[in-house]
């Protein structure tokens, strides 16, 4: 045998291995670097990769439900709130998140220099991982408060919110701070991710009050419709394609894949449940299947079952996804009732269920699927419930204190709303100078 | 029979609908122009390179209304539209000889009616 064909065959063994799982003790015994370990790197690194794309998915959603005039800028906040994150995550958010500290937040690893990996996969995976979660709660806001909100004013909030508050809130859930003590359970984050972009792009949305055009003086509401549906679609796609990442990765091993299997079932049947109900919903209470509320649903649908994907039966994922897709058609509507202009949805898919998502675990979840106590459902009363409404009502409080003052602050000082003719005229030419569809002409009226 | 055609903001067209209609005029053609006045351009950059932009984009309205009409038309269009802003725009008024009714083979007033 030629030493090439030796190197090919080992590495065919050890492939095969790879796949096996950790069902390979005679290489573990010898090898430099155990294969669980490098099987577990590989999982949370690929998932952390496919959340990452879930900042396009975000893009494109929020592009297509907005008019053509304001794309460069929704998209340009959607690029550099990542950018933001990554460096924000990296110089305070993983110290304040999984530091040590108290119940509060973390104080040690800046720059990550002595920091520790909080799972059993290399610290740089795990802070890419946790990273792209940090972007994703960012990039909420940006689509709740699309169409009028100044480009500075968005880059200062970015960097505050991923590398301060969501870490903050983080640590109290998945840093060993005291919502962990109590027994608190958000597994891939309704509450951390998506509850705080959410509650963040309400307060944010009310401060910076709605986009010229929307409500009538006599309290009727003009629909302002996205300029490109098919590109909402693909952000949709996307989103429920980076699910499979959010989710099942963030079982942060693979073990003998019983979990991550689980998780993955959960968050398709969700996702697909919360379509159908909100298109069942729109279609009755407006009589036309109105793709953009479905396209929701299964978002709402997504963002609910993150928290108990991992403790609940598929039966109770489709109830929960179901719940989700309905309860986003009403809170469209409840929002606009109040004049509280959301131009994307963010509100009512990530704010509210995510709250809708968390309180889930305490009904739905199961204590023989990892949960501290049974669920309601499964006769354990109100404990968990109880234990989700405190933290998840903590959460929100903190958020909506934070966020409001630092938008106010950022309102007093640098401005946080466009002037009203860069508004008529678009975003795209007045923050950036530049056109989306140069070559285009874009038919506007609004 | 007068034809008025106005060359008006875009983003003043639902204010401009809302008073015609309010003046009852429901009839109207809307395009979409370029065009510039005493507006001026503005600048775009793109990767780095500055270029003036000079035409904007404008909407116009034509509607075609007879003699007692044209007064309330074109008082209905300066409400809408107005901000006194340099930008908002200009209303012509043309005469018109003539005017079919394609469904009806109605001519002159009785058509525009």
């Amino acid at each position: 045998m030629t030493h090439i064909n030796r190197v090919k065959t080992l590495f065919l063994i050890g492939a095969a291995c790879l796949m096996m799982g950790s069902g390979c003790p005679a290489f573990a015994d010898d090898g430099a670097v155990p294969s669980v370990t490098g099987l577990d790197t590989l999982w949370v690194l690929i998932t952390a990769f496919l959340v990452f794309f879930m900042q396009a998915g975000f893009g494109m959603v929020e592009a297509g439900f907005i008019r053509a005039k304001n794309t460069c800028n929704i998209l340009t906040k959607n690029f550099m709130d990542f950018c933001m994150a990554s460096l924000g995550f990296f110089i305070f958010g993983y110290a304040i998140m999984f530091g040590e500290g108290n119940g509060f937040l973390g104080l040690t690893g800046w720059f990550l220099a002595g920091a520790e990996s909080a799972a059993g996969v290399p610290l740089y995976a795990f802070w890419l991982f946790q990273a792209a979660f940090c972007g994703a709660a960012a990039t909420i806001v940006a689509g709740g408060m699309a169409e009028r909100m100044k480009f500075q004013g968005y880059l200062i909030y970015s960097f505050v919110i991923s590398a301060f508050i969501y870490p903050i809130v983080g640590h109290w859930v998945w840093g060993g701070g005291w919502l962990a003590d109590l027994g608190f359970a958000d597994f891939a984050g309704s509450t951390v991710v998506h509850s705080l972009g959410g509650f963040a792009a309400l307060i944010g949305t009310i401060i910076l009050k709605p986009r010229i055009g929307k409500y009538n003086p006599d309290g009727s509401v003009n629909a302002i419709a996205g300029h490109n549906i098919p590109l909402a679609s693909l952000g949709v796609f996307i989103l429920w394609f980076g699910w499979f990442g959010f989710n099942p990765g963030s079982t942060l091993s693979v073990g003998d894949g019983s979990l991550i299997a689980r998780v993955a079932i959960n968050t398709n049947l969700a996702a697909a449940a919360g379509g159908i109900a909100a298109i069942i919903t729109v279609w009755a209470k407006f009589g036309k299947p109105d793709l953009s509320m479905a396209m929701n649903g299964a978002l709402a649908g997504l963002v609910a079952v993150t928290a108990p994907c991992a403790f609940v039966e598929p039966w109770a994922a489709i109830a929960i996804g179901g719940i989700g897709g309905i309860i986003v058609v009403f809170g469209v509507v409840f929002l606009d009732r109040l004049r509280i202009d959301d131009p994307v949805g963010a509100v009512p898919v990530h704010g509210f269920n995510g709250l809708w998502g968390t309180l889930a675990v305490g009904i739905f979840g199961r204590q023989s699927l990892g949960l501290a106590h049974d669920g309601l459902l499964y006769g354990g009363g109100v404990t968990q419930l109880g234990i989700q409404f405190l933290g998840v009502m903590s959460a929100i409080l903190f958020i909506v204190v934070t966020m409001g003052t630092l938008f106010k602050l950022i309102d007093s000082t640098i401005g946080l709303r466009v002037t009203v003719e860069e508004e008529h005229r678009g975003l795209d030419i007045g923050e950036h100078g530049m056109e989306s569809y140069s070559g285009f002409q874009i038919f506007t009226t609004s | 029979m007068k034809l008025i055609i106005a060359m008006i903001q875009p983003h003043k067209l639902p204010d401009v609908k809302k008073e015609l209609f309010a003046a009852d005029v429901h009839k109207m053609t809307v395009t979409n122009v370029l065009g510039c006045g005493q507006q001026k351009g503005y600048n775009e950059t793109y990767r780095g390179v500055m270029h003036e932009v000079n035409l904007l984009k404008k909407v116009r309205l034509e509607i075609a209304v007879n003699e007692d009409f044209v007064k309330r038309t074109v008082d209905a269009i300066v409400r809408g539209a107005k901000t006194g802003k340099i930008g908002d725009g200009k209303i012509f008024i043309l005469d018109l000889p003539e005017c079919i009714r394609v469904r009806t083979g109605e001519r002159g007033s009785e058509a525009i009616g």
